[in-house]
């Protein structure tokens, strides 16, 4: 096949995804997401955990059959996984019962190749992603950074066109991640892999800059493309320099203006949105940080996430949480506390649990509603099931049960609700 | 040492030197292969009932011993074929498993000895006059014994299978071979060993029980050690009861060393959980064919063979979604539902065309009293066993060294056929005139009351150190500390064992409700006793309504008591 460098290898043209509500109509999960891997490159994928970005790399992968819109590998349709399409996982996918070469033959499975074949070029695979000498070892006796190591062994040993990485290594410790990172990047830019173009999905920023050329945001409800960021730095790429930390703090005001967008949709749907995954102690807990010193109720959320060594996966849906109850106003890039924060953090616990209730009441659609039924009804109670219900009108049913879980979390400190997990019901607390 | 000098010698030509692990190896092999093909060549011998043949000489016992064991040996082969390819249908076919797995739920509620009822006559006429037809029947009794569960398990596997690993073998592009192979049956191995165990336990007592039957004027009886223990019976011999018994204890624990404990050792390496285990399970014969370096080396050719089999494609990969047009589905739905009605409806029809005519209504008062006195006894029994073993388990469970000896005991107990000390109770009975209709009554829980024992001990074993060292400091003790530490800690182990023992139970009590010494018949009344009794006279439609009545009431246990309890359990007692 004749392709001209700038022939997309891999290519998402229009992919949409829904999955059915309880009612039976459709509910979007992914709207006409464009994508197109182009030669030569690493494109990042880049969003919060529950944004559809695993949902696209599966889409991307053939795993998973989008309900509209298609793929094109090489220009042509795609039905299917395919010769030459390579997948890592985040969580390995490792066959226990098999040794690392089995492992790693495995990937060759499907070429029906003759055995010595086979046997060769997955010893020259496990060569050269440093695995030599652990061929006869079993998944359970490598440590996490080694699983990996086979993970992208199995992947390269079938010479893919294309690689697609779902979240590679953020199963790993810190410094385990960036030394797989690291040996990645040497095969990459030594041009020791067949690969003309790989996908990282991640959730992390300073990995995606550090790794990437070109980064797609995503947003969700429903997943769509908020931004594209190129990153043309040279690499080997330093993540103290300039250049690096102006792209890093770029992404982080285009992540936070999407939070601000989330919580205004959560407010118009009047409780039908989803709530960030955040419990009672990681709000108080953020609030106490930026209330001392040093930074006096206002910092940027980059040096934050530096300074507390957070995730900006765990920082955003905690900020967001507080922007949302009005304990703090998300500005840009920086996060400041308001006054009621302010008083938050210098309250005691029966004060902090007053407080939180009349903001939950005030600024969390869901929590008055649930108070508000519970009011109305002689026995003061109600079926989980019954919000349940209304939630998977606007969400997905996963979605929807972590959004009552969250929310049944803040009531029960707030003392506005309780909820009996054996009988499944909400009631007004005595 | 050894280790030391084999590391010094490399090179791969000694390597190949055979040692004296390959000659007891080899030893081994050909003393299993020689004494299976004797047994198989008499089994399919022509004919000759044994009924007055049964030698009670215990040096007979050793080949009587051996029948016993391949008959054993063949349907715990046939159950794994069995459900391997019931368990891949119904996993694979949403159809199919609307019909198989309420099916499964049925079979397994029958009671065993309830087939042999049915499939003797049908087995004789398929092979007359030879030895086959018998053995067969005696071989589908086993297997009725052990394939649901094994099915059951191979079909939660397949259900189970984690969702990366089912993604990682569509993205290498399996074929659906050999994904089976690559992914589903190594996932399924770990818990089909331990369902076939536990089966085998109640294998042994359906064979005991399946090698001299009668039903109406057909009876045969098959040499092995079940026919060997009913002939010491008429013959009142408490002696060779005795030797029975010894020749079942070392059987077992041949079976148990030679076979079971290499396949668990074996199957460990197929445990998807990424930790190390705490208790490495060892197997000598597993060891010494580890070692045996030339077997090793010869088998090296042998597992080549084998992986390029498994590796094979034999069909293109499926792709994860294919765009073949086929009816709308609303339409096939109700034409397979339309035929699952039809088939109910014909069974039903020719169900009561058949037991119609003979059954009244005095029949069915009858039976269901004397269901509900055998639902009492296993009710009351069943507390008894509770009362008794979960504090024994419990003090074991806590301690590691006790557990290391008592836990094997218990195992080995809760395998060995309860059937063959039977008549050692039923004189006891005698000698001291005790009460028929009481005392029989243990004789159904005394085989199956173990697995209670076995799992609260697992349970105990298993209790957090952490949570017992918290109940220690606040002190917890006495009645509390069973409350609420102990009890619900050991629960689902406990329901595990119980539902078990009550299935188990349940089976028993065709051959524990009525017994007999010699000449003398024993009978405790009951549903087992009525069903032992109408297979004795051939009442092929009291046998049905017996067997029927039987299979309701377990299926109404399961589902009224058991599973919700053991819903709950597994509610209740985890965090997160």
């Amino acid at each position: 096949m004749d392709l001209r460098p700038s022939d997309p290898v891999l290519e998402l043209c229009a992919v949409s995804m829904a999955f059915p509500k309880p009612s039976g109509e459709p509910l979007p999960v992914l709207a006409q997401v464009n994508i197109s891997m182009r030669e030569g490159e690493i494109l990042g994928l880049l969003g919060r955990s529950g944004s559809g970005k695993s949902t696209l790399l599966r889409i991307a992968a053939g795993l998973i059959k989008p309900s509209a819109g298609e793929v094109r590998y090489h220009g042509a349709p795609l039905a299917g996984p395919s010769k030459g399409i390579a997948v890592v996982f985040q969580t390995f996918a490792l066959f226990p019962w098999l040794t690392v070469l089995e492992n790693v033959e495995a990937g060759l499975d499907a070429l029906a190749l003759p055995r010595p074949e086979s046997r060769r070029r997955a010893l020259a695979a496990i060569d050269l992603i440093g695995l030599d000498g652990f061929q006869s070892a079993y998944p359970r006796e490598l440590s996490g950074g080694m699983r990996q190591r086979v993970g992208f062994a199995r992947a390269i040993v079938t010479e893919p066109t294309a690689l697609l990485m779902d979240e590679p290594f953020s199963a790993l410790d810190v410094l385990t991640a960036e030394t797989l990172r690291t040996d990645f990047l040497d095969l990459w830019t030594g041009q020791q892999l067949s690969t003309r173009a790989a996908l990282l999905v991640t959730h992390n920023i300073e990995e995606a800059v550090l790794m990437c050329d070109r980064i797609v945001v995503l947003a969700s409800n429903p997943a769509h493309i908020a931004a594209e960021v190129p990153v043309s730095l040279a690499r080997p790429r330093d993540r103290l320099e300039e250049a690096f930390r102006g792209i890093v703090d770029q992404i982080y005001s285009i992540l936070t203006s999407r939070s601000l967008e989330s919580i205004g949709a959560q407010r118009q749907l009047r409780g039908g949105a989803a709530l960030p995954r955040v419990s009672v102690n990681q709000i108080s807990g953020l609030i106490e940080k930026f209330a001392a010193a040093p930074y006096d109720g206002h910092a940027e959320l980059a040096t934050v996430a530096t300074q507390l060594a957070l995730q900006s996966d765990e920082l955003f849906p905690t900020a967001e949480a507080l922007h949302m109850l009005a304990f703090a106003e998300i500005k840009q890039n920086a996060l400041r506390l308001t006054a009621a924060g302010r008083i938050y953090a210098q309250s005691d616990t029966e004060a902090r649990k007053r407080l939180f209730r009349e903001h939950l009441l005030q600024f969390v659609p869901l929590a008055a509603h649930i108070h508000r039924v519970l009011e109305e009804r002689e026995d003061h109670q109600a079926p989980r099931l019954r919000f349940e219900t209304e939630l998977e009108d606007h969400l997905t049913r996963q979605d929807a049960e972590r959004t009552l879980r969250v929310v049944t979390g803040w009531g029960r400190y707030a003392e506005l609700f309780s909820y009996d997990d054996r009988t499944r019901r909400f009631a007004v607390p005595v | 040492m050894e280790q030391h000098a084999q590391a010094l010698m490399g090179g791969m030509w000694q390597q190949r030197l055979p040692n004296w692990r390959d000659l007891a190896a080899v030893i081994l092999v050909l003393a299993l292969l020689v004494a299976l093909g004797t047994a198989a060549r008499q089994m399919a011998s022509p004919w000759v009932d044994q009924a007055h043949t049964i030698s009670l000489s215990p040096g007979a016992l050793p080949l009587y011993a051996l029948r016993t064991t391949v008959r054993m040996l063949i349907a715990l082969v046939a159950s794994l074929l069995f459900s391997v390819i019931y368990a891949t249908i119904a996993a694979k076919s949403a159809r199919a498993e609307m019909v198989l797995i309420p099916l499964l739920d049925v079979l397994q509620s029958v009671p065993i000895l309830g087939y042999l009822s049915f499939t003797v006559v049908f087995f004789i006429r398929l092979f007359p006059r030879s030895a086959l037809g018998p053995e067969c029947a005696a071989i589908f009794a086993i297997f009725t014994s052990q394939a649901w569960n094994m099915a059951f398990s191979f079909y939660q596997s397949l259900r189970t299978v984690p969702r990366d690993l089912q993604e990682a073998s569509s993205a290498l592009r399996f074929s659906s071979w050999q994904r089976f192979w690559r992914l589903e049956a190594p996932f399924a191995m770990p818990g089909l060993i331990w369902n076939m165990m536990m089966s085998m336990s109640g294998g042994w007592f359906f064979v005991v029980a399946a090698e001299a039957i009668s039903v109406g004027d057909v009876s045969y009886t098959l040499p092995g050690v079940g026919s060997y223990v009913a002939r010491a019976i008429t013959q009142q011999s408490l002696t060779a009861i005795g030797w029975a018994i010894l020749a079942m204890t070392v059987t077992i624990a041949l079976y148990d060393q030679l076979l079971f404990r290499p396949m668990v050792v074996w199957a460990e390496k197929f445990r998807v959980e990424q930790t190390a285990l705490a208790v490495v399970p060892w197997s000598p014969v597993l060891e010494l064919f580890r070692h045996a370096r030339l077997l090793q080396s010869l088998g090296a050719g042998l597992r080549a063979g084998v992986d390029s089999i498994m590796r094979a494609r034999f069909s293109p990969s499926r792709p994860a979604w294919s765009w073949r047009p086929r009816l709308p589905r609303s339409v096939v739905d109700g034409l397979w539902y339309a035929a699952i009605l039809c088939a109910l409806g014909y069974s039903a029809a020719s169900l009561v065309r058949f037991a119609g005519p003979t059954l009244n209504r005095a029949d069915l008062a009858s039976v269901l009293s004397a269901g509900g006195l055998t639902l009492l006894r296993v009710t009351v029994l069943i507390v008894l066993a509770t009362l008794i073993w979960v504090p024994v388990g419990v003090a074991v469970g806590l301690r590691p060294k006790l557990v290391q000896t008592v836990q094997p005991v218990a195992q080995f107990l809760a395998a060995f056929p309860a059937n063959l000390v039977f008549p050692v109770v039923v004189v006891l009975i005698l000698r001291l005139h005790l009460n028929a209709r009481i005392w029989l009554s243990p004789l159904m829980i005394l085989g199956t009351q173990w697995y209670i024992l076995f799992n609260v001990i697992a349970g105990a074993s298993a209790f957090p150190g952490d949570l017992r060292e918290a109940a220690g400091c606040f002190r917890i003790r006495g009645i509390r500390w069973w409350r609420e530490v102990m009890l619900p800690g050991i629960f689902p182990y406990y329901v595990t064992g119980a539902i078990t023992a009550s299935g188990g139970a349940w089976n028993a009590s065709i051959v524990a409700e009525t017994v007999s010494w010699g000449q003398i018949k024993l009978s405790a009344g009951g549903l087992g006793a009525y069903i032992a009794q109408m297979t004795d006279a051939g009442d092929y439609p009291r046998i049905a309504l017996g067997i029927a009545v039987m299979s309701v009431l377990v299926i109404a246990m399961n589902r009224l008591l058991w599973r919700p309890l053991y819903r709950l359990s597994e509610r209740r007692t985890r965090l997160d």
